[in-house]
Formats: C-alpha cells, sequence, structure tokens
C-alpha cells in the first residue's frame, strides 16, 4: 500500500497537464494529416505513400510564400491551393490509369511519387532545414513554462478544417458524390456521378489537405526534404488504429496516439516514447484488425 | 431463363422498344463474349457505343439493378439526391420529382432520414425505382425487381411499372417472373441461353401458350 501511495503522490500533475495539452495539439495536426489519407485509402482503395512528401511540398511552398510576401495566412491557402493541384495532375497521370489494377501496382506508383518528390525537395531546396517564422509569438503562462498561443491556434484551425470537411462531406453535393463513389462505385456512374473525376477530386482534397498541416506545422519543427516521413508513418498508424476509411475514427486514434505519446514522454525519453504508437499499432492488428472504429461497408 | 455463365456469348439482335408511336431503341445490337464488349447500341437514333457510364445516365437512361444497389450508409433522401444534383435542374423540379415518388411510396417519406441499408428488402426496391426516376429517364433498366420480394409488392411492382409506362418512361424489363411480365409488358422477347429465341407482342402469349411451355417450362 505505500508503494501504491508514494505511486500516487509522485504523479507530476502539472507535468500531466501541459503533456495533454501537446498531445491535442500534435493529435489534431496528425488528424488533420490522417485525414486525408483515410479519405484516399476509403474511396480509392489506394494507400497513399506519397502523402507525406505533399505535406513536406506544402511546407516548402509555405516557405516559399512567406518569404515573398511575409504572409503565414496567404502562405497557408497558397500552398494547399497549389499542392491540390499537383495532387490532382499526379492523380491524373499516374494513379487513374492504375483503376482497376492490382493494388500493389498503385502501392508502388505512389511510392515511386514519394521517393521522386523527396528527391526533388533535396534537389531543389538542399539538405539544410529551413525555419519558418511563427505567424503569433505570443506566450501564455503554462505552470512553468511560457506555453506559445500559436500551438493551440493551430489545434484549433486543423480541428476547424477537419469539421468543415466533415460538413461538406455530410451535406454538400459533392461530398454525397464522394459517399456514394465510396460505397459502390458502379452505381454511382450508373446515378450519372462523374466517377473518375471525383476521385481526381478526392485525391487533390487529400493532397490540400496534407499542404496545409504542412505548413500550420512548420513553425513548430522546421522544414526539410524528409519532413514528410515520420508524419506519414504515424498517419498510417493512426488510419489502421481508427478503422480504414473512417474520418470519425482517424481523429479520435490520432489524438488517442499523441496522447499516449505524450504522457509516455514523460517518464521516457520522446524517442522511445514512439514505441507506444507501435504498441498500439500491433495490439490493434492483433485484437481489432478492422480498426477501433472502423464503419461497417 | 438460366443464367449464362461469364464466357458464353450474349447476343441480343435486332432488339426494339417502343413507346406509343416513338422508337426509343433503334436495332440495339450487342455482342459480349470473353470479357469483350463489341457491336453497336444505340439510343433515339444515336450511338451510344463505349459512351462513359456516368454520361449514359445523363443521356436518360435509368438503371434499377437486380440487387438494387442501395448506397446502405446513405440515407434515403442522399439516394435520391445522387440523382437529382444534376446541373440545371431547379429547385421547384427537384421538388415537384421528389413529391412525385415520395406520393408513390409514402414509405419512402416516412423513412427519408433513414440509412438506405436499414431498409427492408421491398422498401429498397422502391428506393431503387425512385432513385432512377430522379435521373428524369427516357428509358428505364429495369433487372428482376420482383426477386426476393413478397407476393404483395409484386403486385406493386406492378402498379409502379404502370404508372412509369403513362408517363412516358420506357422500360426494358428483365423478369422470370412470367404471369407480370406478360402483364405489364407491350412485346417480350424470350432468351435462353444468351439467344433471343422468341419475340412477338406480349398480347399473343399467356402463360399457358406452347412458346412458354416450351422455353420457361411453366
Amino acid at each position: 500500500m505505500d508503494a501504491v501511495a508514494q505511486f500516487l503522490k509522485d504523479i507530476p500533475f502539472d507535468l500531466i497537464l501541459i503533456q495533454t495539452v501537446n498531445g491535442i495539439v500534435t493529435g489534431m495536426i496528425l488528424a488533420l494529416v490522417a485525414s486525408g489519407l483515410t479519405l484516399i485509402f476509403g474511396i480509392m482503395d489506394v494507400v497513399n505513400f506519397a502523402h507525406g512528401e505533399l505535406f513536406m511540398l506544402g511546407a516548402y511552398v509555405g516557405v516559399i510564400v512567406v518569404a515573398t510576401t511575409g504572409n503565414f495566412w496567404l502562405a497557408l491557402v497558397v500552398s494547399a491551393l497549389t499542392i491540390a493541384v499537383l495532387g490532382a495532375a499526379l492523380q491524373i497521370v499516374t494513379l487513374r490509369p492504375l483503376i482497376g489494377r492490382d493494388p500493389l501496382n498503385t502501392i508502388l506508383a505512389t511510392f515511386g511519387i514519394s521517393l521522386i518528390l523527396q528527391n526533388f525537395a533535396l534537389w531543389e531546396f538542399g539538405p539544410v532545414a529551413r525555419r519558418m517564422p511563427s505567424p503569433l509569438t505570443g506566450h501564455f503562462i503554462l505552470f512553468y513554462l511560457d506555453y506559445p498561443w500559436y500551438r493551440l491556434v493551430v489545434a484549433a484551425l486543423s480541428a476547424a478544417i477537419i469539421g468543415g470537411f466533415w460538413l461538406f462531406l455530410k451535406y454538400g453535393k459533392y461530398g454525397i458524390w464522394i459517399r456514394a463513389t465510396t460505397q459502390d462505385r458502379v452505381m454511382a456512374q450508373a446515378m450519372g456521378i462523374p466517377v473518375p473525376w471525383v476521385l481526381t477530386g478526392v485525391f487533390a482534397l487529400g493532397a490540400g489537405m496534407a499542404a496545409a498541416s504542412g505548413v500550420l506545422f512548420a513553425p513548430l519543427v522546421g522544414v526539410d526534404h524528409t519532413m514528410g516521413l515520420d508524419w506519414v508513418l504515424k498517419a498510417f498508424i493512426v488510419v489502421v488504429v481508427g478503422g480504414m476509411g473512417s474520418l470519425g475514427g482517424s481523429v479520435v486514434a490520432a489524438i488517442f496516439i499523441s496522447l499516449l505519446e505524450a504522457y509516455a514522454a514523460i517518464w521516457v525519453n520522446p524517442s522511445q516514447a514512439v514505441i507506444v504508437s507501435f504498441v498500439v499499432l500491433i495490439l490493434t492488428l492483433l485484437f481489432r484488425p478492422t480498426g477501433l472504429f472502423a464503419t461497417p461497408k | 431463363m438460366s443464367e449464362p455463365d461469364t464466357t458464353a456469348l450474349v447476343s441480343v439482335t435486332d432488339l426494339h422498344t417502343y413507346y406509343g408511336k416513338s422508337h426509343i431503341l433503334d436495332g440495339v445490337s450487342l455482342h459480349v463474349g470473353h470479357g469483350e464488349v463489341a457491336g453497336n447500341i444505340r439510343l433515339e437514333g444515336r450511338s451510344i457505343t463505349g459512351v462513359p457510364p456516368h454520361r449514359l445516365a445523363k443521356m436518360g437512361i435509368g438503371y434499377v439493378p437486380e440487387d438494387r444497389r442501395i448506397f446502405r450508409l446513405l440515407t434515403v433522401m442522399e439516394n435520391l439526391r445522387t440523382g437529382l444534383d444534376r446541373e440545371g435542374v431547379s429547385d421547384e423540379r427537384k421538388r415537384a420529382l421528389l413529391d412525385k415518388v415520395f406520393t408513390y411510396f409514402p414509405r419512402l417519406a416516412e423513412r427519408r432520414n433513414q440509412a438506405g441499408g436499414t431498409l427492408s428488402g421491398g422498401e429498397q426496391q422502391m428506393l431503387a425505382i425512385s432513385r432512377a426516376m430522379m435521373l428524369e429517364p427516357k428509358i428505364i433498366l429495369l433487372d428482376e425487381p420482383t426477386e426476393g420480394l413478397m407476393p404483395r409488392m409484386v403486385s406493386q411492382i406492378r402498379e409502379i411499372i404502370g404508372v412509369l409506362h403513362r408517363e412516358g418512361v420506357a422500360i426494358l424489363l428483365v423478369e422470370q417472373n412470367v404471369p407480370l411480365t406478360l402483364a405489364a409488358s407491350r412485346r417480350v422477347y424470350i432468351m435462353e441461353k444468351g439467344v433471343v429465341r422468341h419475340h412477338c407482342a406480349a398480347s399473343e402469349l399467356d402463360v399457358n401458350h406452347a412458346v412458354i411451355k416450351q422455353y420457361l417450362g411453366v
């Protein structure tokens, strides 16, 4: 009993609160990355290995626009639009011809795109990480920390983008087209829905969301050509744990995993805390292979 | 009619469908074999061979598949909207179309916010037909609409075919239910093993006719 009492007494509540905030912030950005990924998987059955590179290129476009105009919010919009157009072009050129083929083909294609984009970034922007100034420099006191407002703004913005996207899927004309196409591609065509363009549109939308999260995250870590790797790996874990193709599941799983990692980082160092994600992934695959929040097809 | 196996050749020769005096399908000829499609299909004299499926819907072909293929996770309303949210349909027209199907099928109006997958088989059939009607089609391809339905629903389907017909929609009905087909159709084609064995006006046949006995064994 003494040991338990001692353990309870030793729980650092201030740290737990700080890490809760950190976990939610990271979780929201991760949710934004993962929702594009899960949408593309859900509707197209395409596992998009280039998603992290679209995130990374989005951040670079953001850096360039900020450097020339000084306006972060303009950079956010320009980057999302630019990368959405790039995503549409990539889909038309590489994925559309592969519709109906073995999924392995699309995996190889997106993996190829990922390598090309990553090396393009290395060649074009060099190996040195770029810094992105934060658009908000204010801080508030969280216990003994100066906590940047920007982090909270990022979390709120990510939530707003995901929320807007959900409303679009739920009530918009094109949202209904997307959901109908996800459920039955053949019947959707029979109802006059231009399915090939819906697929292109969805890929563009996912790419734009990846770019937006890249720009939002850039001021927190800096921008380099490998920044997509960590994120896409984690986003894949989130998509699997949340249930492939489930938007709500991805959001919950992103926050869940980010919180676990943040709490684990109290006791172990942050690079070891990543292990927690993999433990969750393996447990999910063992006991709930369709994901914790999978929607019935 | 036996199910042709997938490698068999299906060929329908000289298929004509009439509505009133207008020649809606003029010489459909299709020839399917070994995963290939060849031949020429015409709608109102225009070739539609190779036209992407979503364009066909815009040209006025409504499709009610055998297994209904309701969008299971979409509500009844959303299922209807897949055909209603087309370009150039005024809000007034949309309301009129919805009013029409909800008058024919009050059950759908009651369940408009329910997911399609939770409907009964009969309700799903109503929804599949209503959904095709949202396209304001010139012709509806109706594939075995009575399969797996209760007798009461079968007679309702019969009524719906009549209503569609009165509204000027041509119907290409594929059915194994001979009495229903003879009652609902103007022309019939009897197919066996992918070949049209006999065709004539529906009024020339009844369930006890020798041709029916020969090919359909009833």
